[in-house]
């Protein structure tokens, strides 16, 4: 019965590292390799999958195969003047930084690790510190190179073809194997961040504080101790910030303002025990990270990598919660739901979950992308260990109040939302689905997360 | 698909009409479980089964099947995998047979070891190798302590039992590489119609116990699971007793 394996079966899963399932594994060097996988798929489809960050079942393929596009990693053209990069869509932004920050360019949007493809920034459209200023991805995204599930391919842009293009965006790898993407940069004078520090004593405190004067910094967020309760409910502290200027630069660091270079500790052990993270740890380095903050601080100087990637100087941090891995929730609400916003923060609080430092961001306008996951609100994200007792019946019980206040969670983050929630939280579903059907009757592309929610 | 908690969205159950699967498939529908399959001898109690199921918000069809006609599994299972993915299979049917008769009577004897063991084989062989497609999926296997060590009262049942652990456990080895999280269930004395009537054994324990105890499992991805727990070392003790202590302590007297 069981046939012997082919050799490059593999058990995949998403950073969460929970839910695995085996697919084929293939990396297709040249485009022609990737037109030919997806020409082969079965009916167990193919997915794309570029450095697995998103953390549930987004970039996996049971049964059938799962194209790894970091092989596909050439930057094709750099228009140093005009800010415009065309690459592959394996490339990832950690490389795009390397290349272009000694040109004055950088990246229009990252998130908080760099350890990300464009494929995925383009299939999550994924959203920064700076979302309220420039929105997601793939609103700089000017054209991209997509391989559908009929095995041809097309270069589609927002203007000749709207329709595909936004479903792309956020698409989560549905509409087929984004090859190559041609973006629009934003320009930096220097590698370093001024940044301004201050602390929040509670929830409303933070949200006061980010409505007033969240406009006058390109980049912002909080970080927020769900530990925290009673009175200090929601204490934060808040970092906002933007590319520093030549002129801020100390005379040393002016030789040198664009230099990039990010250390890296050695990876976390493979085998760690679990329940490493319980209520005590988390509790004590929250605490402590609170304390430390300064009540308030103006102007500092911080480098690029430190201010937007603090987790990628740890490779593999997410072996810290052990075999049972961990989720990560994260919804959005639009103004007008702080309430929801609240009560959400209280539950947390109140089952004592025990996350490090959530993440608490306020959204500007979303862009069109059909599944796109940002609108105008308020996005919180934490991680939690998946062993945690309660936690699944608890975040059943989030996704309905987040759903009945019209707002909506991650799919990039998520790994076990229930379907039936889905329509209310994203309104472009049926659209979505219905050009799946048209687009690759077939069914030659599709992934764990397809099934699982009937995308 | 199963979720980060291991909870299923589909389930094929075969023993439709177990007290302990319709337990644990009451459990799995309240969380994620929307499609199930109740696979049995058709029966009153298997309708009546489907039905409950479906009060609870299910899609439940019936499928008859029969362990005791292997030859037919292939087609009957194929068929359910072939409607979609099944992410748990459960694997509940069985009997205790009537000890003290069967000695007397070997083709009933030899039917309790085909119905738990032959049987089981031929329908986890076909299961297995679906899920081995698909790529993920749970087959949850129902032994028995009885098959830790075999007992001078139901050593018929207790040995195929035993059979179908040993299997089970080396089937896990073979599916594990493929995706496949097999788990073997021992519970101890379940409060169902099959004891109904015998003296209750020490460490009894109910339906919805062992479906807690298979629910946690699939979140853990276990691949054995004793149930209520204190049976794992209680058992692992009696394991290793001597011959006559052990004959001295289980032989009614
Ligand atoms: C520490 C950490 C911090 C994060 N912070 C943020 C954040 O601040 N904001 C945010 O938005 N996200 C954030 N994320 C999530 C992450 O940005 C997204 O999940 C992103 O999609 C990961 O990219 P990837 O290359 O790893 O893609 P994968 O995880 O491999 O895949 C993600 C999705 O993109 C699709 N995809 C990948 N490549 C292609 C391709 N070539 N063509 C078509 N589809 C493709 C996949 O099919 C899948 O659906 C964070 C993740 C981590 C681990
Ligand atoms: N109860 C306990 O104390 C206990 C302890 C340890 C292990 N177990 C095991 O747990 C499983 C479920 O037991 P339970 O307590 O839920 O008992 P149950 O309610 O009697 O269930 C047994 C099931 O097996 C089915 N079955 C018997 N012969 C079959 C055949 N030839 N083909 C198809 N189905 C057949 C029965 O179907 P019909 O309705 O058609 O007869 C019934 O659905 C069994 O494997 C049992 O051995 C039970």
């Amino acid at each position: 019965m069981p046939v012997p394996l082919a050799p490059a079966t593999a058990p995949v899963t998403g950073w969460g590292r929970t839910a695995p399932t085996v697919a084929r594994l293939l990396r297709p060097g040249t485009y022609e390799e990737a037109v030919a996988a997806v020409r082969a798929a079965d009916a167990r489809g193919t997915i794309a999958r570029g450095l697995g960050r998103a953390y549930g079942d987004a970039a996996q393929n049971a049964g059938g195969a799962v194209l790894d596009m970091t092989a596909l990693d050439r930057i094709h053209e750099i228009d140093a003047v005009g800010g415009v990069i065309t690459c592959d869509a394996g490339v990832s932004l950690h490389r795009l930084m390397e290349v272009l920050l000694p040109l004055g360019w950088f990246v229009p949007v990252t998130p908080g690790t760099r350890y990300v493809t464009v494929g995925g920034a383009i299939g999550a459209d994924i959203h920064g510190k700076n979302h309220h200023v420039s929105g997601s991805f793939s609103r700089h995204v000017r054209a991209l190179e997509l391989l559908t599930g009929d095995g041809e391919t097309r270069v589609v842009t927002p203007q000749d073809d709207p329709e595909l293009f936004w479903a792309t965006a956020g698409g989560m790898g549905l509409t087929g194997v984004v090859l190559a993407a041609t973006i629009q940069l934003q320009s930096v004078g220097t590698t370093l961040m001024t940044v301004d520090t201050e602390r929040a004593a509670d929830l409303d405190d933070l949200m006061a504080r980010m409505t007033a004067t969240d406009h006058r910094y390109r980049y912002s967020v909080a970080w927020i101790d769900l530990l925290a309760r009673g009175a200090r409910t929601g204490r934060a502290v808040l970092t906002r910030g933007d590319h520093a200027p030549l002129e801020a630069l100390p005379p040393r660091a002016r030789r040198d303002p664009l230099a990039f270079r990010p250390r890296r500790l050695p990876a976390a052990p493979r085998l760690l025990p679990d329940g490493l993270l319980g209520r005590t740890t988390v509790g004590l380095f929250n605490e402590l990270w609170y304390r430390t903050a300064p009540r308030e601080r103006r102007g500092q100087l911080q480098r690029l990598a430190a201010f937007f990637h603090p987790l990628d100087g740890l490779p593999e941090w997410n072996r810290i919660y052990g075999r049972a891995g961990f989720v990560q929730y994260q919804f959005v609400v639009g103004h007008g739901q702080e309430e929801t916003l609240r009560a959400v923060v209280e539950r947390l609080a109140a089952h004592g979950c025990p996350s490090f430092l959530a993440v608490l961001k306020r959204f500007g306008d979303g862009d069109p992308g059909w599944l796109s996951f940002p609108m105008p609100g308020w996005t919180l994200a934490l991680d939690i260990p998946a062993g945690l007792p309660g936690l699944a019946p608890l975040l059943d019980e989030l996704d309905q109040q987040v759903a009945a206040a019209g707002g909506r969670v991650y799919l990039a983050k998520d790994s076990r939302l229930r379907p039936d929630v889905l329509a209310a939280m994203y309104p472009r579903l049926d659209d979505f689905r219905s050009l799946r059907a048209r687009l690759d009757p077939r069914g030659a592309i599709t992934s764990d997360l397809a099934r699982r929610l009937a995308l | 698909m199963k979720d980060a908690f291991g909870a299923p969205q589909s389930l094929l159950v075969l023993g439709g009409s177990s007290e302990i699967a319709l337990a644990t498939a009451r459990r799995l529908v309240a969380r994620r479980t929307r499609r199930v399959y109740l696979a049995g001898r058709p029966s009153p109690a298997l309708d009546a089964a489907a039905e409950r199921l479906r009060g609870l918000g299910a899609e439940v069809d019936t499928v008859v099947f029969d362990a005791l006609d292997p030859a037919s599994h292939e087609e009957v299972l194929g068929k359910v995998f072939a409607e979609g993915d099944i992410d748990a299979v459960l694997l509940a049917f069985g009997v205790l047979g009537d000890q003290a008769h069967d000695e007397q009577d070997p083709m009933a004897a030899v039917r309790v070891a085909q119905t738990n063991y032959t049987g089981a084989v031929s329908a986890a062989l076909v299961c297995g190798a679906a899920l081995q497609r698909q790529g993920h999926g749970s087959l949850v296997v129902l032994t028995s302590v009885a098959g830790e060590r075999a007992r001078r009262e139901n050593f018929i049942y207790g040995s195929s039992k035993a059979g179908l652990d040993a299997f089970t456990q080396g089937l896990g080895d073979a599916l594990h590489p493929c995706g496949v999280h097999v788990m073997a269930v021992r519970p101890g004395f379940v409060r169902t119609r099959m004891t109904a009537g015998r003296p209750e054994a020490p460490l009894s324990t109910t339906p919805e116990a062992v479906a807690a105890a298979i629910e946690s499992g699939l979140r853990r991805r276990a691949e054995t699971v004793w149930t209520p727990t204190a049976l794992r070392p209680v058992m692992s003790a009696l394991r290793h007793l001597p011959r006559p202590l052990f004959r001295l302590l289980t032989t009614p007297r």
